[in-house]
């Protein structure tokens, strides 16, 4: 015989087969690209598969809390994550556990409207703010313990206080109505008033939302009646006044970036602004378009790469920081117009308050899954979310990802609009071209909401025209 | 203001930098206008202790073997430039995480337990004299029950094909004998005969359904023979394909049409004539799942199912051609003619030929194993061949004389044995060094169990790669898409030439009279020749800053003036 040496494959099935019904399947893996055909394309397959499952588990809505009036207000709790405060349109104050969709304590607040609410940075009391004057101070252990029916202090006030926002850690507050006034917590008397808003007509100049940066802290924004974002430093006076063609209905810090301040306009936008830039044509960051009507509210995600904003439309949306269109739409058919929006802490729900009495509860993520997760799902959902990443360019994943269904008002309304915006273009275009070249001039979108600025050094260009249109 | 801005810069600019450090200086002082220093003579590096590890380290990865799990050149950042640095730094970053891979990937190779096999002759003989009897002699006994012959006279000749685990096989009879079994076991699944004459047998995606190309139509059987599917619109088919990640079966039929059918709906894809005759050789290349057909004027066309057209042709022998086969990396193309002669070409580029060598008579099969070897069957005779790709191929690994004539061939895969059928039967020959020795498991599995096999089927089901992503580099998903030569010039001449653009303007109604047919006419009108000379105006406005460009950089090419530039004659413009 002439053979030297022979090997032929003889592969021990014991070494391939599990050994018991009991154990795991063996699972022999082999990395050779050669035994790995088409890895593109099939990754592209995966990846349609992902984009699509995103959309059919994309079902954001939890639940919503019952009230007995429309909800006008809604604050975090200062130290419990699954709870907070929310407040309506008949002064009625409740504390909800999220979780069980249970109140936990409910007591009548304000006589009328109860216009904010905000925690205290101590941690063991809350402020509310209501339409019979006064400012509400409540501990939070009495409402857990004793069902108390008292606030452990109340201010009195000569004008209805339709905002309030608390220092980051000092006892002061500031609240805004007619005026903007800076309280201590210790006195009862306010302890500085600005008054920049309240120069011109007083009716008008009343100041609809607050807001404390909570980095910068001393710093602190309001916007008002006639169409003025002012920036106020504590330490100081008024520091800058930004004059918009329409009211700025909500504003909010950017809580990772403190330099981004974004207010929700009526002109159904929501504009970002680098307060460091106010002085200048690129004080927009960027302009979030979506809404159909009026933005009323907005809240920030504690990771400051979100926000979402309320709206008169019927429609709550999640805008990314850095994008101008929205990430998602959430609807129902049964909410009425929101008047408030939440972001809770653990960067998981978002809540909303909207004049049907309703408070709802809903996923940050629309394809969240919910709930304790196995490894293997979460190595699952994290391939799959790199998948999207890679292949979400790809003109039939990013349609499907991008898809929406809307109710027919915000559709039809959405198209209405568009052609409204086409035919001023086109307009402003003909205008152009019929005029004497250089007369018309060209003004990007990001400068038009801006009439003016003024502080220390600059006046509003035509200040005097301006009150005349106010009048 | 101006100092503290140039201070500023300053510091940006040293930010990037290390402070100056001290290094080795005991002391440094300036005496008279002179700087004095005093140099430690012990320098850092001799203090420092050698390195106590004998390993230092990860062991360094074999570069050939990073090359095998390469995934491309990867970008350039360069390229780029540094203008963008988010962009830089993320795709160095992704490049990073690309490097990683391959390098597990690499090193994951030291866990593969099994090694190929191999076969060695004594000084003075050669492999191919080794018989099969002398292997079942000298190999275990599991591997020498591995060589086996079916004796199947009555309804021959037959066609095999092994599943893509090489675990099941199935063979079909020329006189409608159709058998699957589970060739390792001995196991018979089922034996039926179809009363029909059959042409070609072929498995579908699991070893649970086989298709079958009878008489007239295409049948598609279970594993029990029952049947489960008649295809209708597959008629008079001589020869099957399966593509397993796509989940389409192919047929071409005697007419010369090519038929695509995706069997997880049922539906055709696409059926549409080649005219190119009979389409009798047919094979599929694994690396991007096109067709390859064999023709009888000495042309191998390739077939997807997006075009009618083939996607590629090659004259590859100047007689008809008798076999193709693509070999599994998709890398090499052997074609036998009738001409007696075997050559080897680049299926991804095709142009020239790599190899060519002439046989001793017309071969009616070839076949590539998993490792690289190629079968030939010539008549009763078949031989092995090491090496074809390179040029080594001077005489055969191995050589084996069945009884009757070889009708058809196939190398199982992750086993060393190739199977041939003849028209007496089937006998499976050992063939040391053919098969893959480490499969992988979530590919292919041998030893795949029940539980297992659904739920592959499933991740199949849901990686099922769409039919319109077939094309000759299966790459191309993700890739860049760039315009081809042709686009750019296509590009540039429809500048040059412009077309008053079609302008479909319906005006609207009006009171009074005015939209009596000659008013509507001449507001059309208006309307059309406004948007004409708009359109007009922008493209020649293009246009000619298209030609300024080209200007400029011919300007540019041509030689820097020089002196005596003058004295040349000068163009006319």
């Amino acid at each position: 015989m002439s053979i030297k040496s022979i090997k032929v494959l003889s592969r021990n099935p014991d070494h391939y087969l599990r050994e018991t019904k009991n154990d795991i399947h063996k699972v022999q893996r082999n990395y050779d690209p050669d035994l790995h055909p088409f890895e593109a394309a099939r990754e592209y397959k995966l990846a349609l598969n992902a984009v699509k499952l995103e959309r059919v588990f994309a079902k954001p809505f939890i639940g919503s809390l019952a009230h007995s009036e429309g909800v006008s207000a809604i604050c975090r709790h200062p130290s419990r994550l699954a709870c907070s405060f929310t407040g309506t349109v008949e002064g009625e104050l409740k504390l909800w556990d999220i979780s069980h969709k249970k109140c936990e304590w409910t007591i009548q607040a304000h006589n009328g409207q109860i216009w904010a609410i905000v925690a205290a940075p101590d941690g063991g009391s809350f402020f509310s703010v209501g339409n019979d004057k006064t400012i509400k101070r409540w501990s939070l252990q009495r409402a857990q313990e004793d069902n108390d029916e008292f606030p452990i202090d109340t201010w009195l006030c000569d004008s209805i206080i339709t905002g309030i926002t608390h220092h980051r850690y000092k006892n002061e507050f500031v609240t805004c109505g007619e005026r903007v006034l800076l309280w201590d917590a210790n006195t009862k008397a306010p302890k500085f008033s600005y008054n920049w808003s309240t120069s011109g007509d007083r009716n008008d100049a009343s100041v609809v939302s607050i807001k404390f940066n909570p980095v910068e802290t001393d710093l602190f924004a309001s916007s008002d009646q006639a169409n003025n974002i002012v920036l106020y430093d504590t330490r100081a006076k008024e520091v800058k006044k930004l004059k918009m063609t329409m009211r700025v209905n909500a504003l909010a810090w950017n809580p990772m970036e403190a330099f981004i301040l974004t207010a929700a306009s009526e002109d159904y936008n929501v504009y970002s602004f680098d307060i460091r830039n106010m002085n200048k044509s690129n004080r927009i960051v960027t302009l979030h378009e979506g809404h159909t009507s009026a933005v009323i509210d907005l809240d920030y995600a504690p990771t400051g790469k979100e926000f979402c904003t309320g709206s008169y439309d019927k429609s709550i949306r999640v805008f990314r920081t850095d994008e101008g269109k929205s990430r998602d739409v959430y609807h129902t058919k049964r909410m009425f117009k929101v008047n408030c929006v939440l972001w809770s802490g653990d960067n998981k729900y978002i809540l909303s308050g909207s004049s049907d009495h309703n408070v709802r509860v809903w996923k940050a993520r629309s394809n969240q899954k919910l709930g304790i997760m196995k490894t293997r799902e979460h190595a699952a959902m994290n391939y799959a979310e790199e998948l999207k990443r890679k292949y979400g360019h790809f003109p039939e994943l990013r349609r499907i990802s991008r898809h929406r269904h809307l109710p027919k008002h915000i559709y039809h309304a959405t198209l209405e609009h568009r052609v409204m915006k086409q035919s001023r273009a086109r307009k402003e275009a003909n205008v152009r071209r019929h005029s004497k070249p250089g007369t018309v001039p060209f003004i990007p979108a990001r400068q038009k909401p801006v009439v003016g600025l003024e502080d220390d050094e600059t006046n509003m260009p035509g200040s005097s025209v301006d009150h005349e249109n106010d009048t | 203001m101006m100092a503290s801005a140039v201070t500023e810069k300053k510091k940006k600019r040293m930010r990037g930098k290390k402070p100056w450090q001290k290094r080795n200086i005991l002391q440094s002082e300036v005496k008279d206008g002179v700087r004095i220093t005093e140099y430690n003579s012990i320098s850092l590096r001799e203090i420092k202790k050698p390195s106590t590890h004998i390993y230092p380290g990860r062991k360094v990865i074999d570069p050939k073997l990073l090359q095998k799990y390469s995934k491309g050149e990867g970008v350039e950042v360069k390229s780029i430039g540094y203008k963008n640095k988010y962009l830089a730094h993320k795709l160095k970053e992704k490049e990073k995480a690309f490097q990683e891979a391959e390098a597990a990937a690499a090193r994951a190779e030291i866990l593969l337990t099994e090694t190929s096999g191999q076969l060695l002759a004594e000084d003075d003989s050669y492999t191919s004299h080794i018989t099969q009897r002398d292997i079942r002699d000298a190999v275990d006994i599991t591997s020498a029950a591995k060589s086996f012959d079916l004796n199947l006279n009555q309804f021959g000749p037959y066609k095999m094909r092994f599943t893509r685990n090489g675990r099941h096989l199935v063979l079909g009879g020329r006189k409608g004998h159709l058998a699957a079994m589970d060739w390792v076991t001995k196991k018979l699944h089922c034996e039926i005969n179809v009363m029909e004459s059959l042409h070609d047998v072929c498995w579908l995606h699991t070893e649970t359904m086989m298709a079958a190309a009878q008489k007239q139509w295409v049948y598609i059987y279970d594993n029990q023979g029952i049947e489960l599917h008649c295809l209708k619109r597959m008629d008079r088919v001589l020869k099957l394909e399966f593509l397993p990640y796509h989940f389409l079966l192919c047929a071409a039929n005697e007419t010369g049409y090519l038929t695509w059918l995706d069997i997880t709906l049922g539906k055709e894809v696409i059926r549409f004539p080649t005219l190119k005759g009979r389409l009798e050789i047919v094979c599929q290349n694994p690396y991007n799942a096109v067709l390859c057909c064999g023709h009888s004027n000495g042309t191998v066309s390739m077939w997807t199912p997006n075009s009618r057209e083939p996607v590629a042709s090659i004259l590859c022998h100047p007689h008809p051609i008798k076999a193709i086969d693509i070999d599994p990396t998709g890398r090499y193309m052997a074609t036998a003619g009738l001409d007696r002669v075997l050559k080897i070409w680049d299926a991804r580029n095709l142009g020239e030929c790599l190899q060519s060598y002439s046989v001793g008579s017309g071969a009616s099969s070839v076949k590539f194993s998993q490792k690289g070897l190629l079968a030939l069957a010539m008549g009763n005779v078949v031989e092995v061949y090491r090496n074809v790709t390179n040029g080594g191929a001077s005489e055969p690994y191995m050589r084996h004389k069945s009884g009757s004539t070889i009708r058809d061939m196939q190398f199982c895969p992750y086993e060393d044995i190739l199977g041939i059928s003849t028209y007496h039967g089937y006998s499976s020959l050992i063939i040391p060094g053919a098969g893959e020795p480490n499969f992988d498991a979530l590919e292919a599995n041998p030893y795949i169990s029940l539980s297992a096999r659904k739920e592959s089927e499933v991740k199949a089901l849901l990686s099922k790669v769409p039919a319109e992503l077939i094309t000759l580099d299966p790459h191309s998903i993700s890739q860049v898409d760039t315009p081809r030569l042709q686009e750019k010039l296509d590009a540039k001449i429809s500048l040059l030439h412009i077309r008053k653009p079609k302008i479909d303007f319906t005006p609207r109604y009006r009171m009074k009279g005015k939209s009596g047919s000659a008013q509507k006419f001449k507001r059309k009108q208006k309307v059309k020749e406004d948007k004409q000379r708009e359109f007009l105006q922008a493209a020649i406005l293009q246009r000619d800053q298209f030609m300024e460009e080209d200007k400029k950089n011919k300007k540019e090419k041509s030689k820097p003036v020089e002196i005596l530039d003058r004295f040349k004659p000068k163009k006319k413009s």
